[in-house]
């Protein structure tokens, strides 16, 4: 299953429902949210920090956070 | 008589929303900062004039993206919020959105109008909401969220009298609905039961009492304890939390699709552009490296002539005053006391203002987040975050600011961290100290033909701060054992030029927290320096006549014969008995008497030092004369060993233990405010102070 830290720079994914109960509530409540769309837009060294926009918020989020958050990759 | 209205209006809203901007406009001048009662937490307060029958006094909440707290800054929306009913407790909140993200700042919103206060909404920005495609039906959005809304242009100053009157509209009608109640679509047994409880509160207030675990002072034992009971399962809570959040979404994406239309092949991606600059993984860190070039050229060169003026200006003062007033104790007390006390806290504002400067428009660019992105996982090798590199930045300045700044850190021990390892960094209360010594002891010469030798020590002393504060967080990071959740999460806002109204009110406002937390104690300490180089046991008082009576002195100048009972004076009184009794200890660093009193009179507050000395080498005192002093400092001769006090060895030996120790009484007040423990701030001075002792030993026993 893929996670918003496996995304491409570039790439788009949209949040699954199953990671509902992983997203900590902050990340909930800042838009990230299941079926809204992600996109990763920069990665920091070692790719830590992720620099992704979510429903219209640009957000860095740590890769530990990155990787509870599931996706499905838009085609 | 028409009775004037005033409302009390609390403001509060996402961060990067121009909420400063409007907390600026509305109330200018009038803004303050006071504490928060209970709290510790700064709090800013303005009034404003809403029409002719009304005033407000606004209070300007930290940024927040959620009534759920998860740091420091944002419990205090939550505290302020649960007080219900009380005298403090605001008659009307005024939410501040971004036009660009209405959405993620309706979340906030909604969960503020469940509490059931009036509510007033300001969407801000608007004049950039054509140029981004953004079209907003204002009827149908007042409508659909049953309260005011009010277009606004915080910086243009446009829609600000609509707002005023709205907000007198809103407190007028008291209209105070829930928007979506939580209850219905989670689970309505659970809800109805919670609401039970109590008719005091809203279901909504209940709720955020079981799960933040916050209550305010009006509860009562029988409900808290029934609250209580709602506690027992966590993960049904945090589920339930979670489902909320997702049920606010839904609702505000049903408004907004009647509401706010985004066309989005509008808006040019300047963001987008600097960005794969200012974060590129070369670019970037090369970028910032030159800004801190930058900001560190400015400390040193820019600040140094109005430093320099001050110098000037205080002794001046103090020269005139001296000759103008009878003499006196009380002379005494104002010329050698309070006027250079004054002086020593004014002379730090050029460098403290011009370092504000630079970190406010940092801030205020939307900069700084792309600096806490490239450097998290750097500072968390060392057991810290990328938002503790503002702190760190800050300390070269001063480090109760900086302390202060750590307050947006969410992991206590990230945060703790950060808050220990602050005042090694060098700051401007070390630089006198530096200066002085380096002068005494390094030569002036050139190193590669061109690079003066004395500037590079100095540049070696600030990398040895840093280093010396990145290597013990590492030591902290190992040896603490503090679980905390490392949860991080920043928003990278859009570029944007910075407000000269917000930069200026921000360097203001940090200025003052210097001049009030260090200044007072400075002030303080120059007065008790004075009294205790003054006065003395009964040898003090008769010393002037053993002088002047002896024969060895007979045909002495007038002047030094001044200068040797001044001198005389000092070893006879209260400090130079201190100074005296503390000799044996510091005597393996190199250190005699006199710089014992410098040490002791320097804990309190570093610069002090630099005083001392020229107090102690009778040298007037209302004339700060470095040369002079160092003069002076360079003659010193052991009266044993005939050899010189200020040598290499001990001046080494003076700039490692500068260096490394705790000596600022009001950073070890603020930490004990901050980490509210004297556990901390204790640990500190101890570890801070001992390893300044040991380095000084080594220092000295190797190069003597």
């Amino acid at each position: 299953m893929s996670t918003i830290a496996s995304l491409q720079i570039g790439e788009i994914g949209y949040i699954s429902e199953e990671s509902l109960d992983e997203i900590p509530l902050k990340l909930l409540e800042m838009g990230c949210v299941p079926g809204a769309e992600v996109q990763l837009i920069q990665v920091a060294p070692l790719k830590d920090p992720l620099y992704i926009i979510v429903n219209g918020s640009h957000l860095a989020i740590r890769k530990e956070t990155a990787l509870l958050i599931k996706i499905i990759k838009a085609q | 008589m028409v009775l004037k209205n005033n409302i009390k209006v609390a403001l509060i809203g996402n961060p990067n929303t121009g909420k400063t901007s409007l907390f600026n406009q509305l109330t200018g001048l009038t803004q303050k900062v006071g504490n928060y009662p209970g709290i510790t937490v700064d709090k800013k307060e303005g009034s404003s004039k809403l029409s002719n029958n009304h005033t407000a006094t606004i209070t300007d909440l930290p940024g927040t993206y959620s009534i759920n707290p998860t740091s420091l800054d944002e419990s205090i929306v939550l505290k302020t919020l649960l007080k219900k009913n009380i005298k403090s407790s605001p008659d009307v909140i005024l939410v501040v959105a971004d036009a660009e993200n209405l959405k993620r700042n309706l979340l906030l919103f909604s969960q503020i109008k469940d509490l059931e206060i009036p509510t007033v909404l300001a969407i801000n920005m608007v004049d950039q909401m054509k140029r981004k495609g953004i079209t907003i039906d204002l009827r149908l959005l007042k409508e659909e969220l049953n309260t005011e809304v009010v277009l606004i242009s915080a910086r243009k100053s446009e829609g600000i009298e609509n707002l005023k009157a709205a907000i007198i509209k809103c407190h007028v009608a008291a209209k105070a609905s829930p928007m979506c109640s939580v209850n219905h679509k989670i689970d309505p047994d659970y809800f109805d039961k919670l609401k039970e409880i109590s008719s005091n509160y809203s279901l909504y207030e209940l709720w955020l009492m079981v799960t933040q675990n916050n209550y305010p002072e009006s509860i009562t034992p029988e409900e808290k304890e029934k609250l209580l009971a709602f506690k027992q399962d966590t993960s049904k809570l945090k589920k339930y939390q979670h489902k909320e959040t997702i049920y606010r979404y839904q609702e505000i994406n049903k408004i907004l699709k009647k509401t706010y239309l985004i066309d989005k092949t509008k808006g040019t991606d300047l963001r987008g552009r600097l960005d794969r600059v200012f974060t590129h993984k070369i670019f970037g860190y090369f970028f910032f490296f030159l800004i801190l070039l930058l900001i560190f050229q400015a400390i040193f060169d820019w600040a140094s002539l109005p430093m320099d003026y001050i110098d000037g200006a205080f002794a001046d003062i103090s020269g005139y005053l001296k000759n103008e007033l009878p003499q006196g104790v009380l002379t005494d007390l104002l010329t050698e006391g309070i006027i250079p006390g004054i002086g020593g806290v004014i002379i730090f504002i050029p460098q403290i203002a011009i370092l504000f400067l630079f970190i406010a428009i940092l801030e205020e660019t939307g900069y700084m987040s792309r600096v806490v992105f490239l450097m998290d996982k750097i500072m968390r090798k060392f057991g810290m975050n990328g938002k503790s590199v503002i702190p760190l930045i800050s300390g070269t300045a001063c480090a109760i600011p900086a302390v202060m700044a750590t307050r947006t850190i969410s992991s206590w021990k990230e945060r703790l961290i950060t808050i220990l390892v602050v005042p090694f960094t060098t700051c401007s209360a070390r630089l006198p100290v530096y200066a002085i010594l380096i002068a005494l002891i390094i030569p002036n010469k050139k190193i590669f033909g061109f690079y003066s030798l004395q500037g590079f020590t100095l540049l070696m002393l600030y990398v040895l701060g840093f280093a010396t504060a990145i290597l013990s967080a590492y030591i902290l990071q190992k040896t603490l054992k503090i679980k905390t959740s490392s949860f991080f999460v920043v928003e990278m806002p859009n570029y944007k030029i910075p407000s000269v109204k917000n930069v200026v009110f921000e360097v203001i406002e940090k200025t003052k927290a210097f001049v009030l937390g260090a200044g007072k104690i400075i002030l303080a300490l120059s007065v008790i320096l004075w009294f205790l180089a003054s006065n003395g046991p009964s040898s003090f008082d008769t010393i002037e006549k053993e002088i002047k009576e002896n024969k060895v002195n007979i045909g002495l100048a007038d002047d030094e014969l001044q200068q040797k009972i001044a001198s005389a004076k000092l070893e006879n009184s209260y400090i130079g008995i201190m100074g005296k009794s503390i000799e044996p200890a510091i005597r393996p660093l190199g250190y005699d008497w006199k710089i014992g009193i410098a040490l002791i009179t320097s804990f309190a507050a570093r610069e002090v030092f630099v005083g001392t000395l020229a107090t102690i080498y009778s040298v007037e005192s209302d004339n700060e004369n470095t040369s002079t002093i160092k003069e002076k400092m360079a003659s010193e001769v052991n009266p044993i060993t005939k050899e010189k006090v200020f040598n290499f060895p001990v001046g080494m030996s003076l700039l490692v233990f500068y260096a490394f120790a705790m000596q600022c009484m009001a950073t070890f007040a603020i930490v004990k405010r901050e980490t509210k423990t004297w556990k901390w701030p204790l640990i500190q001075l101890f570890g801070m102070t001992g390893l300044a002792y040991v380095s000084a030993f080594i220092v000295y026993q190797i190069l003597s």
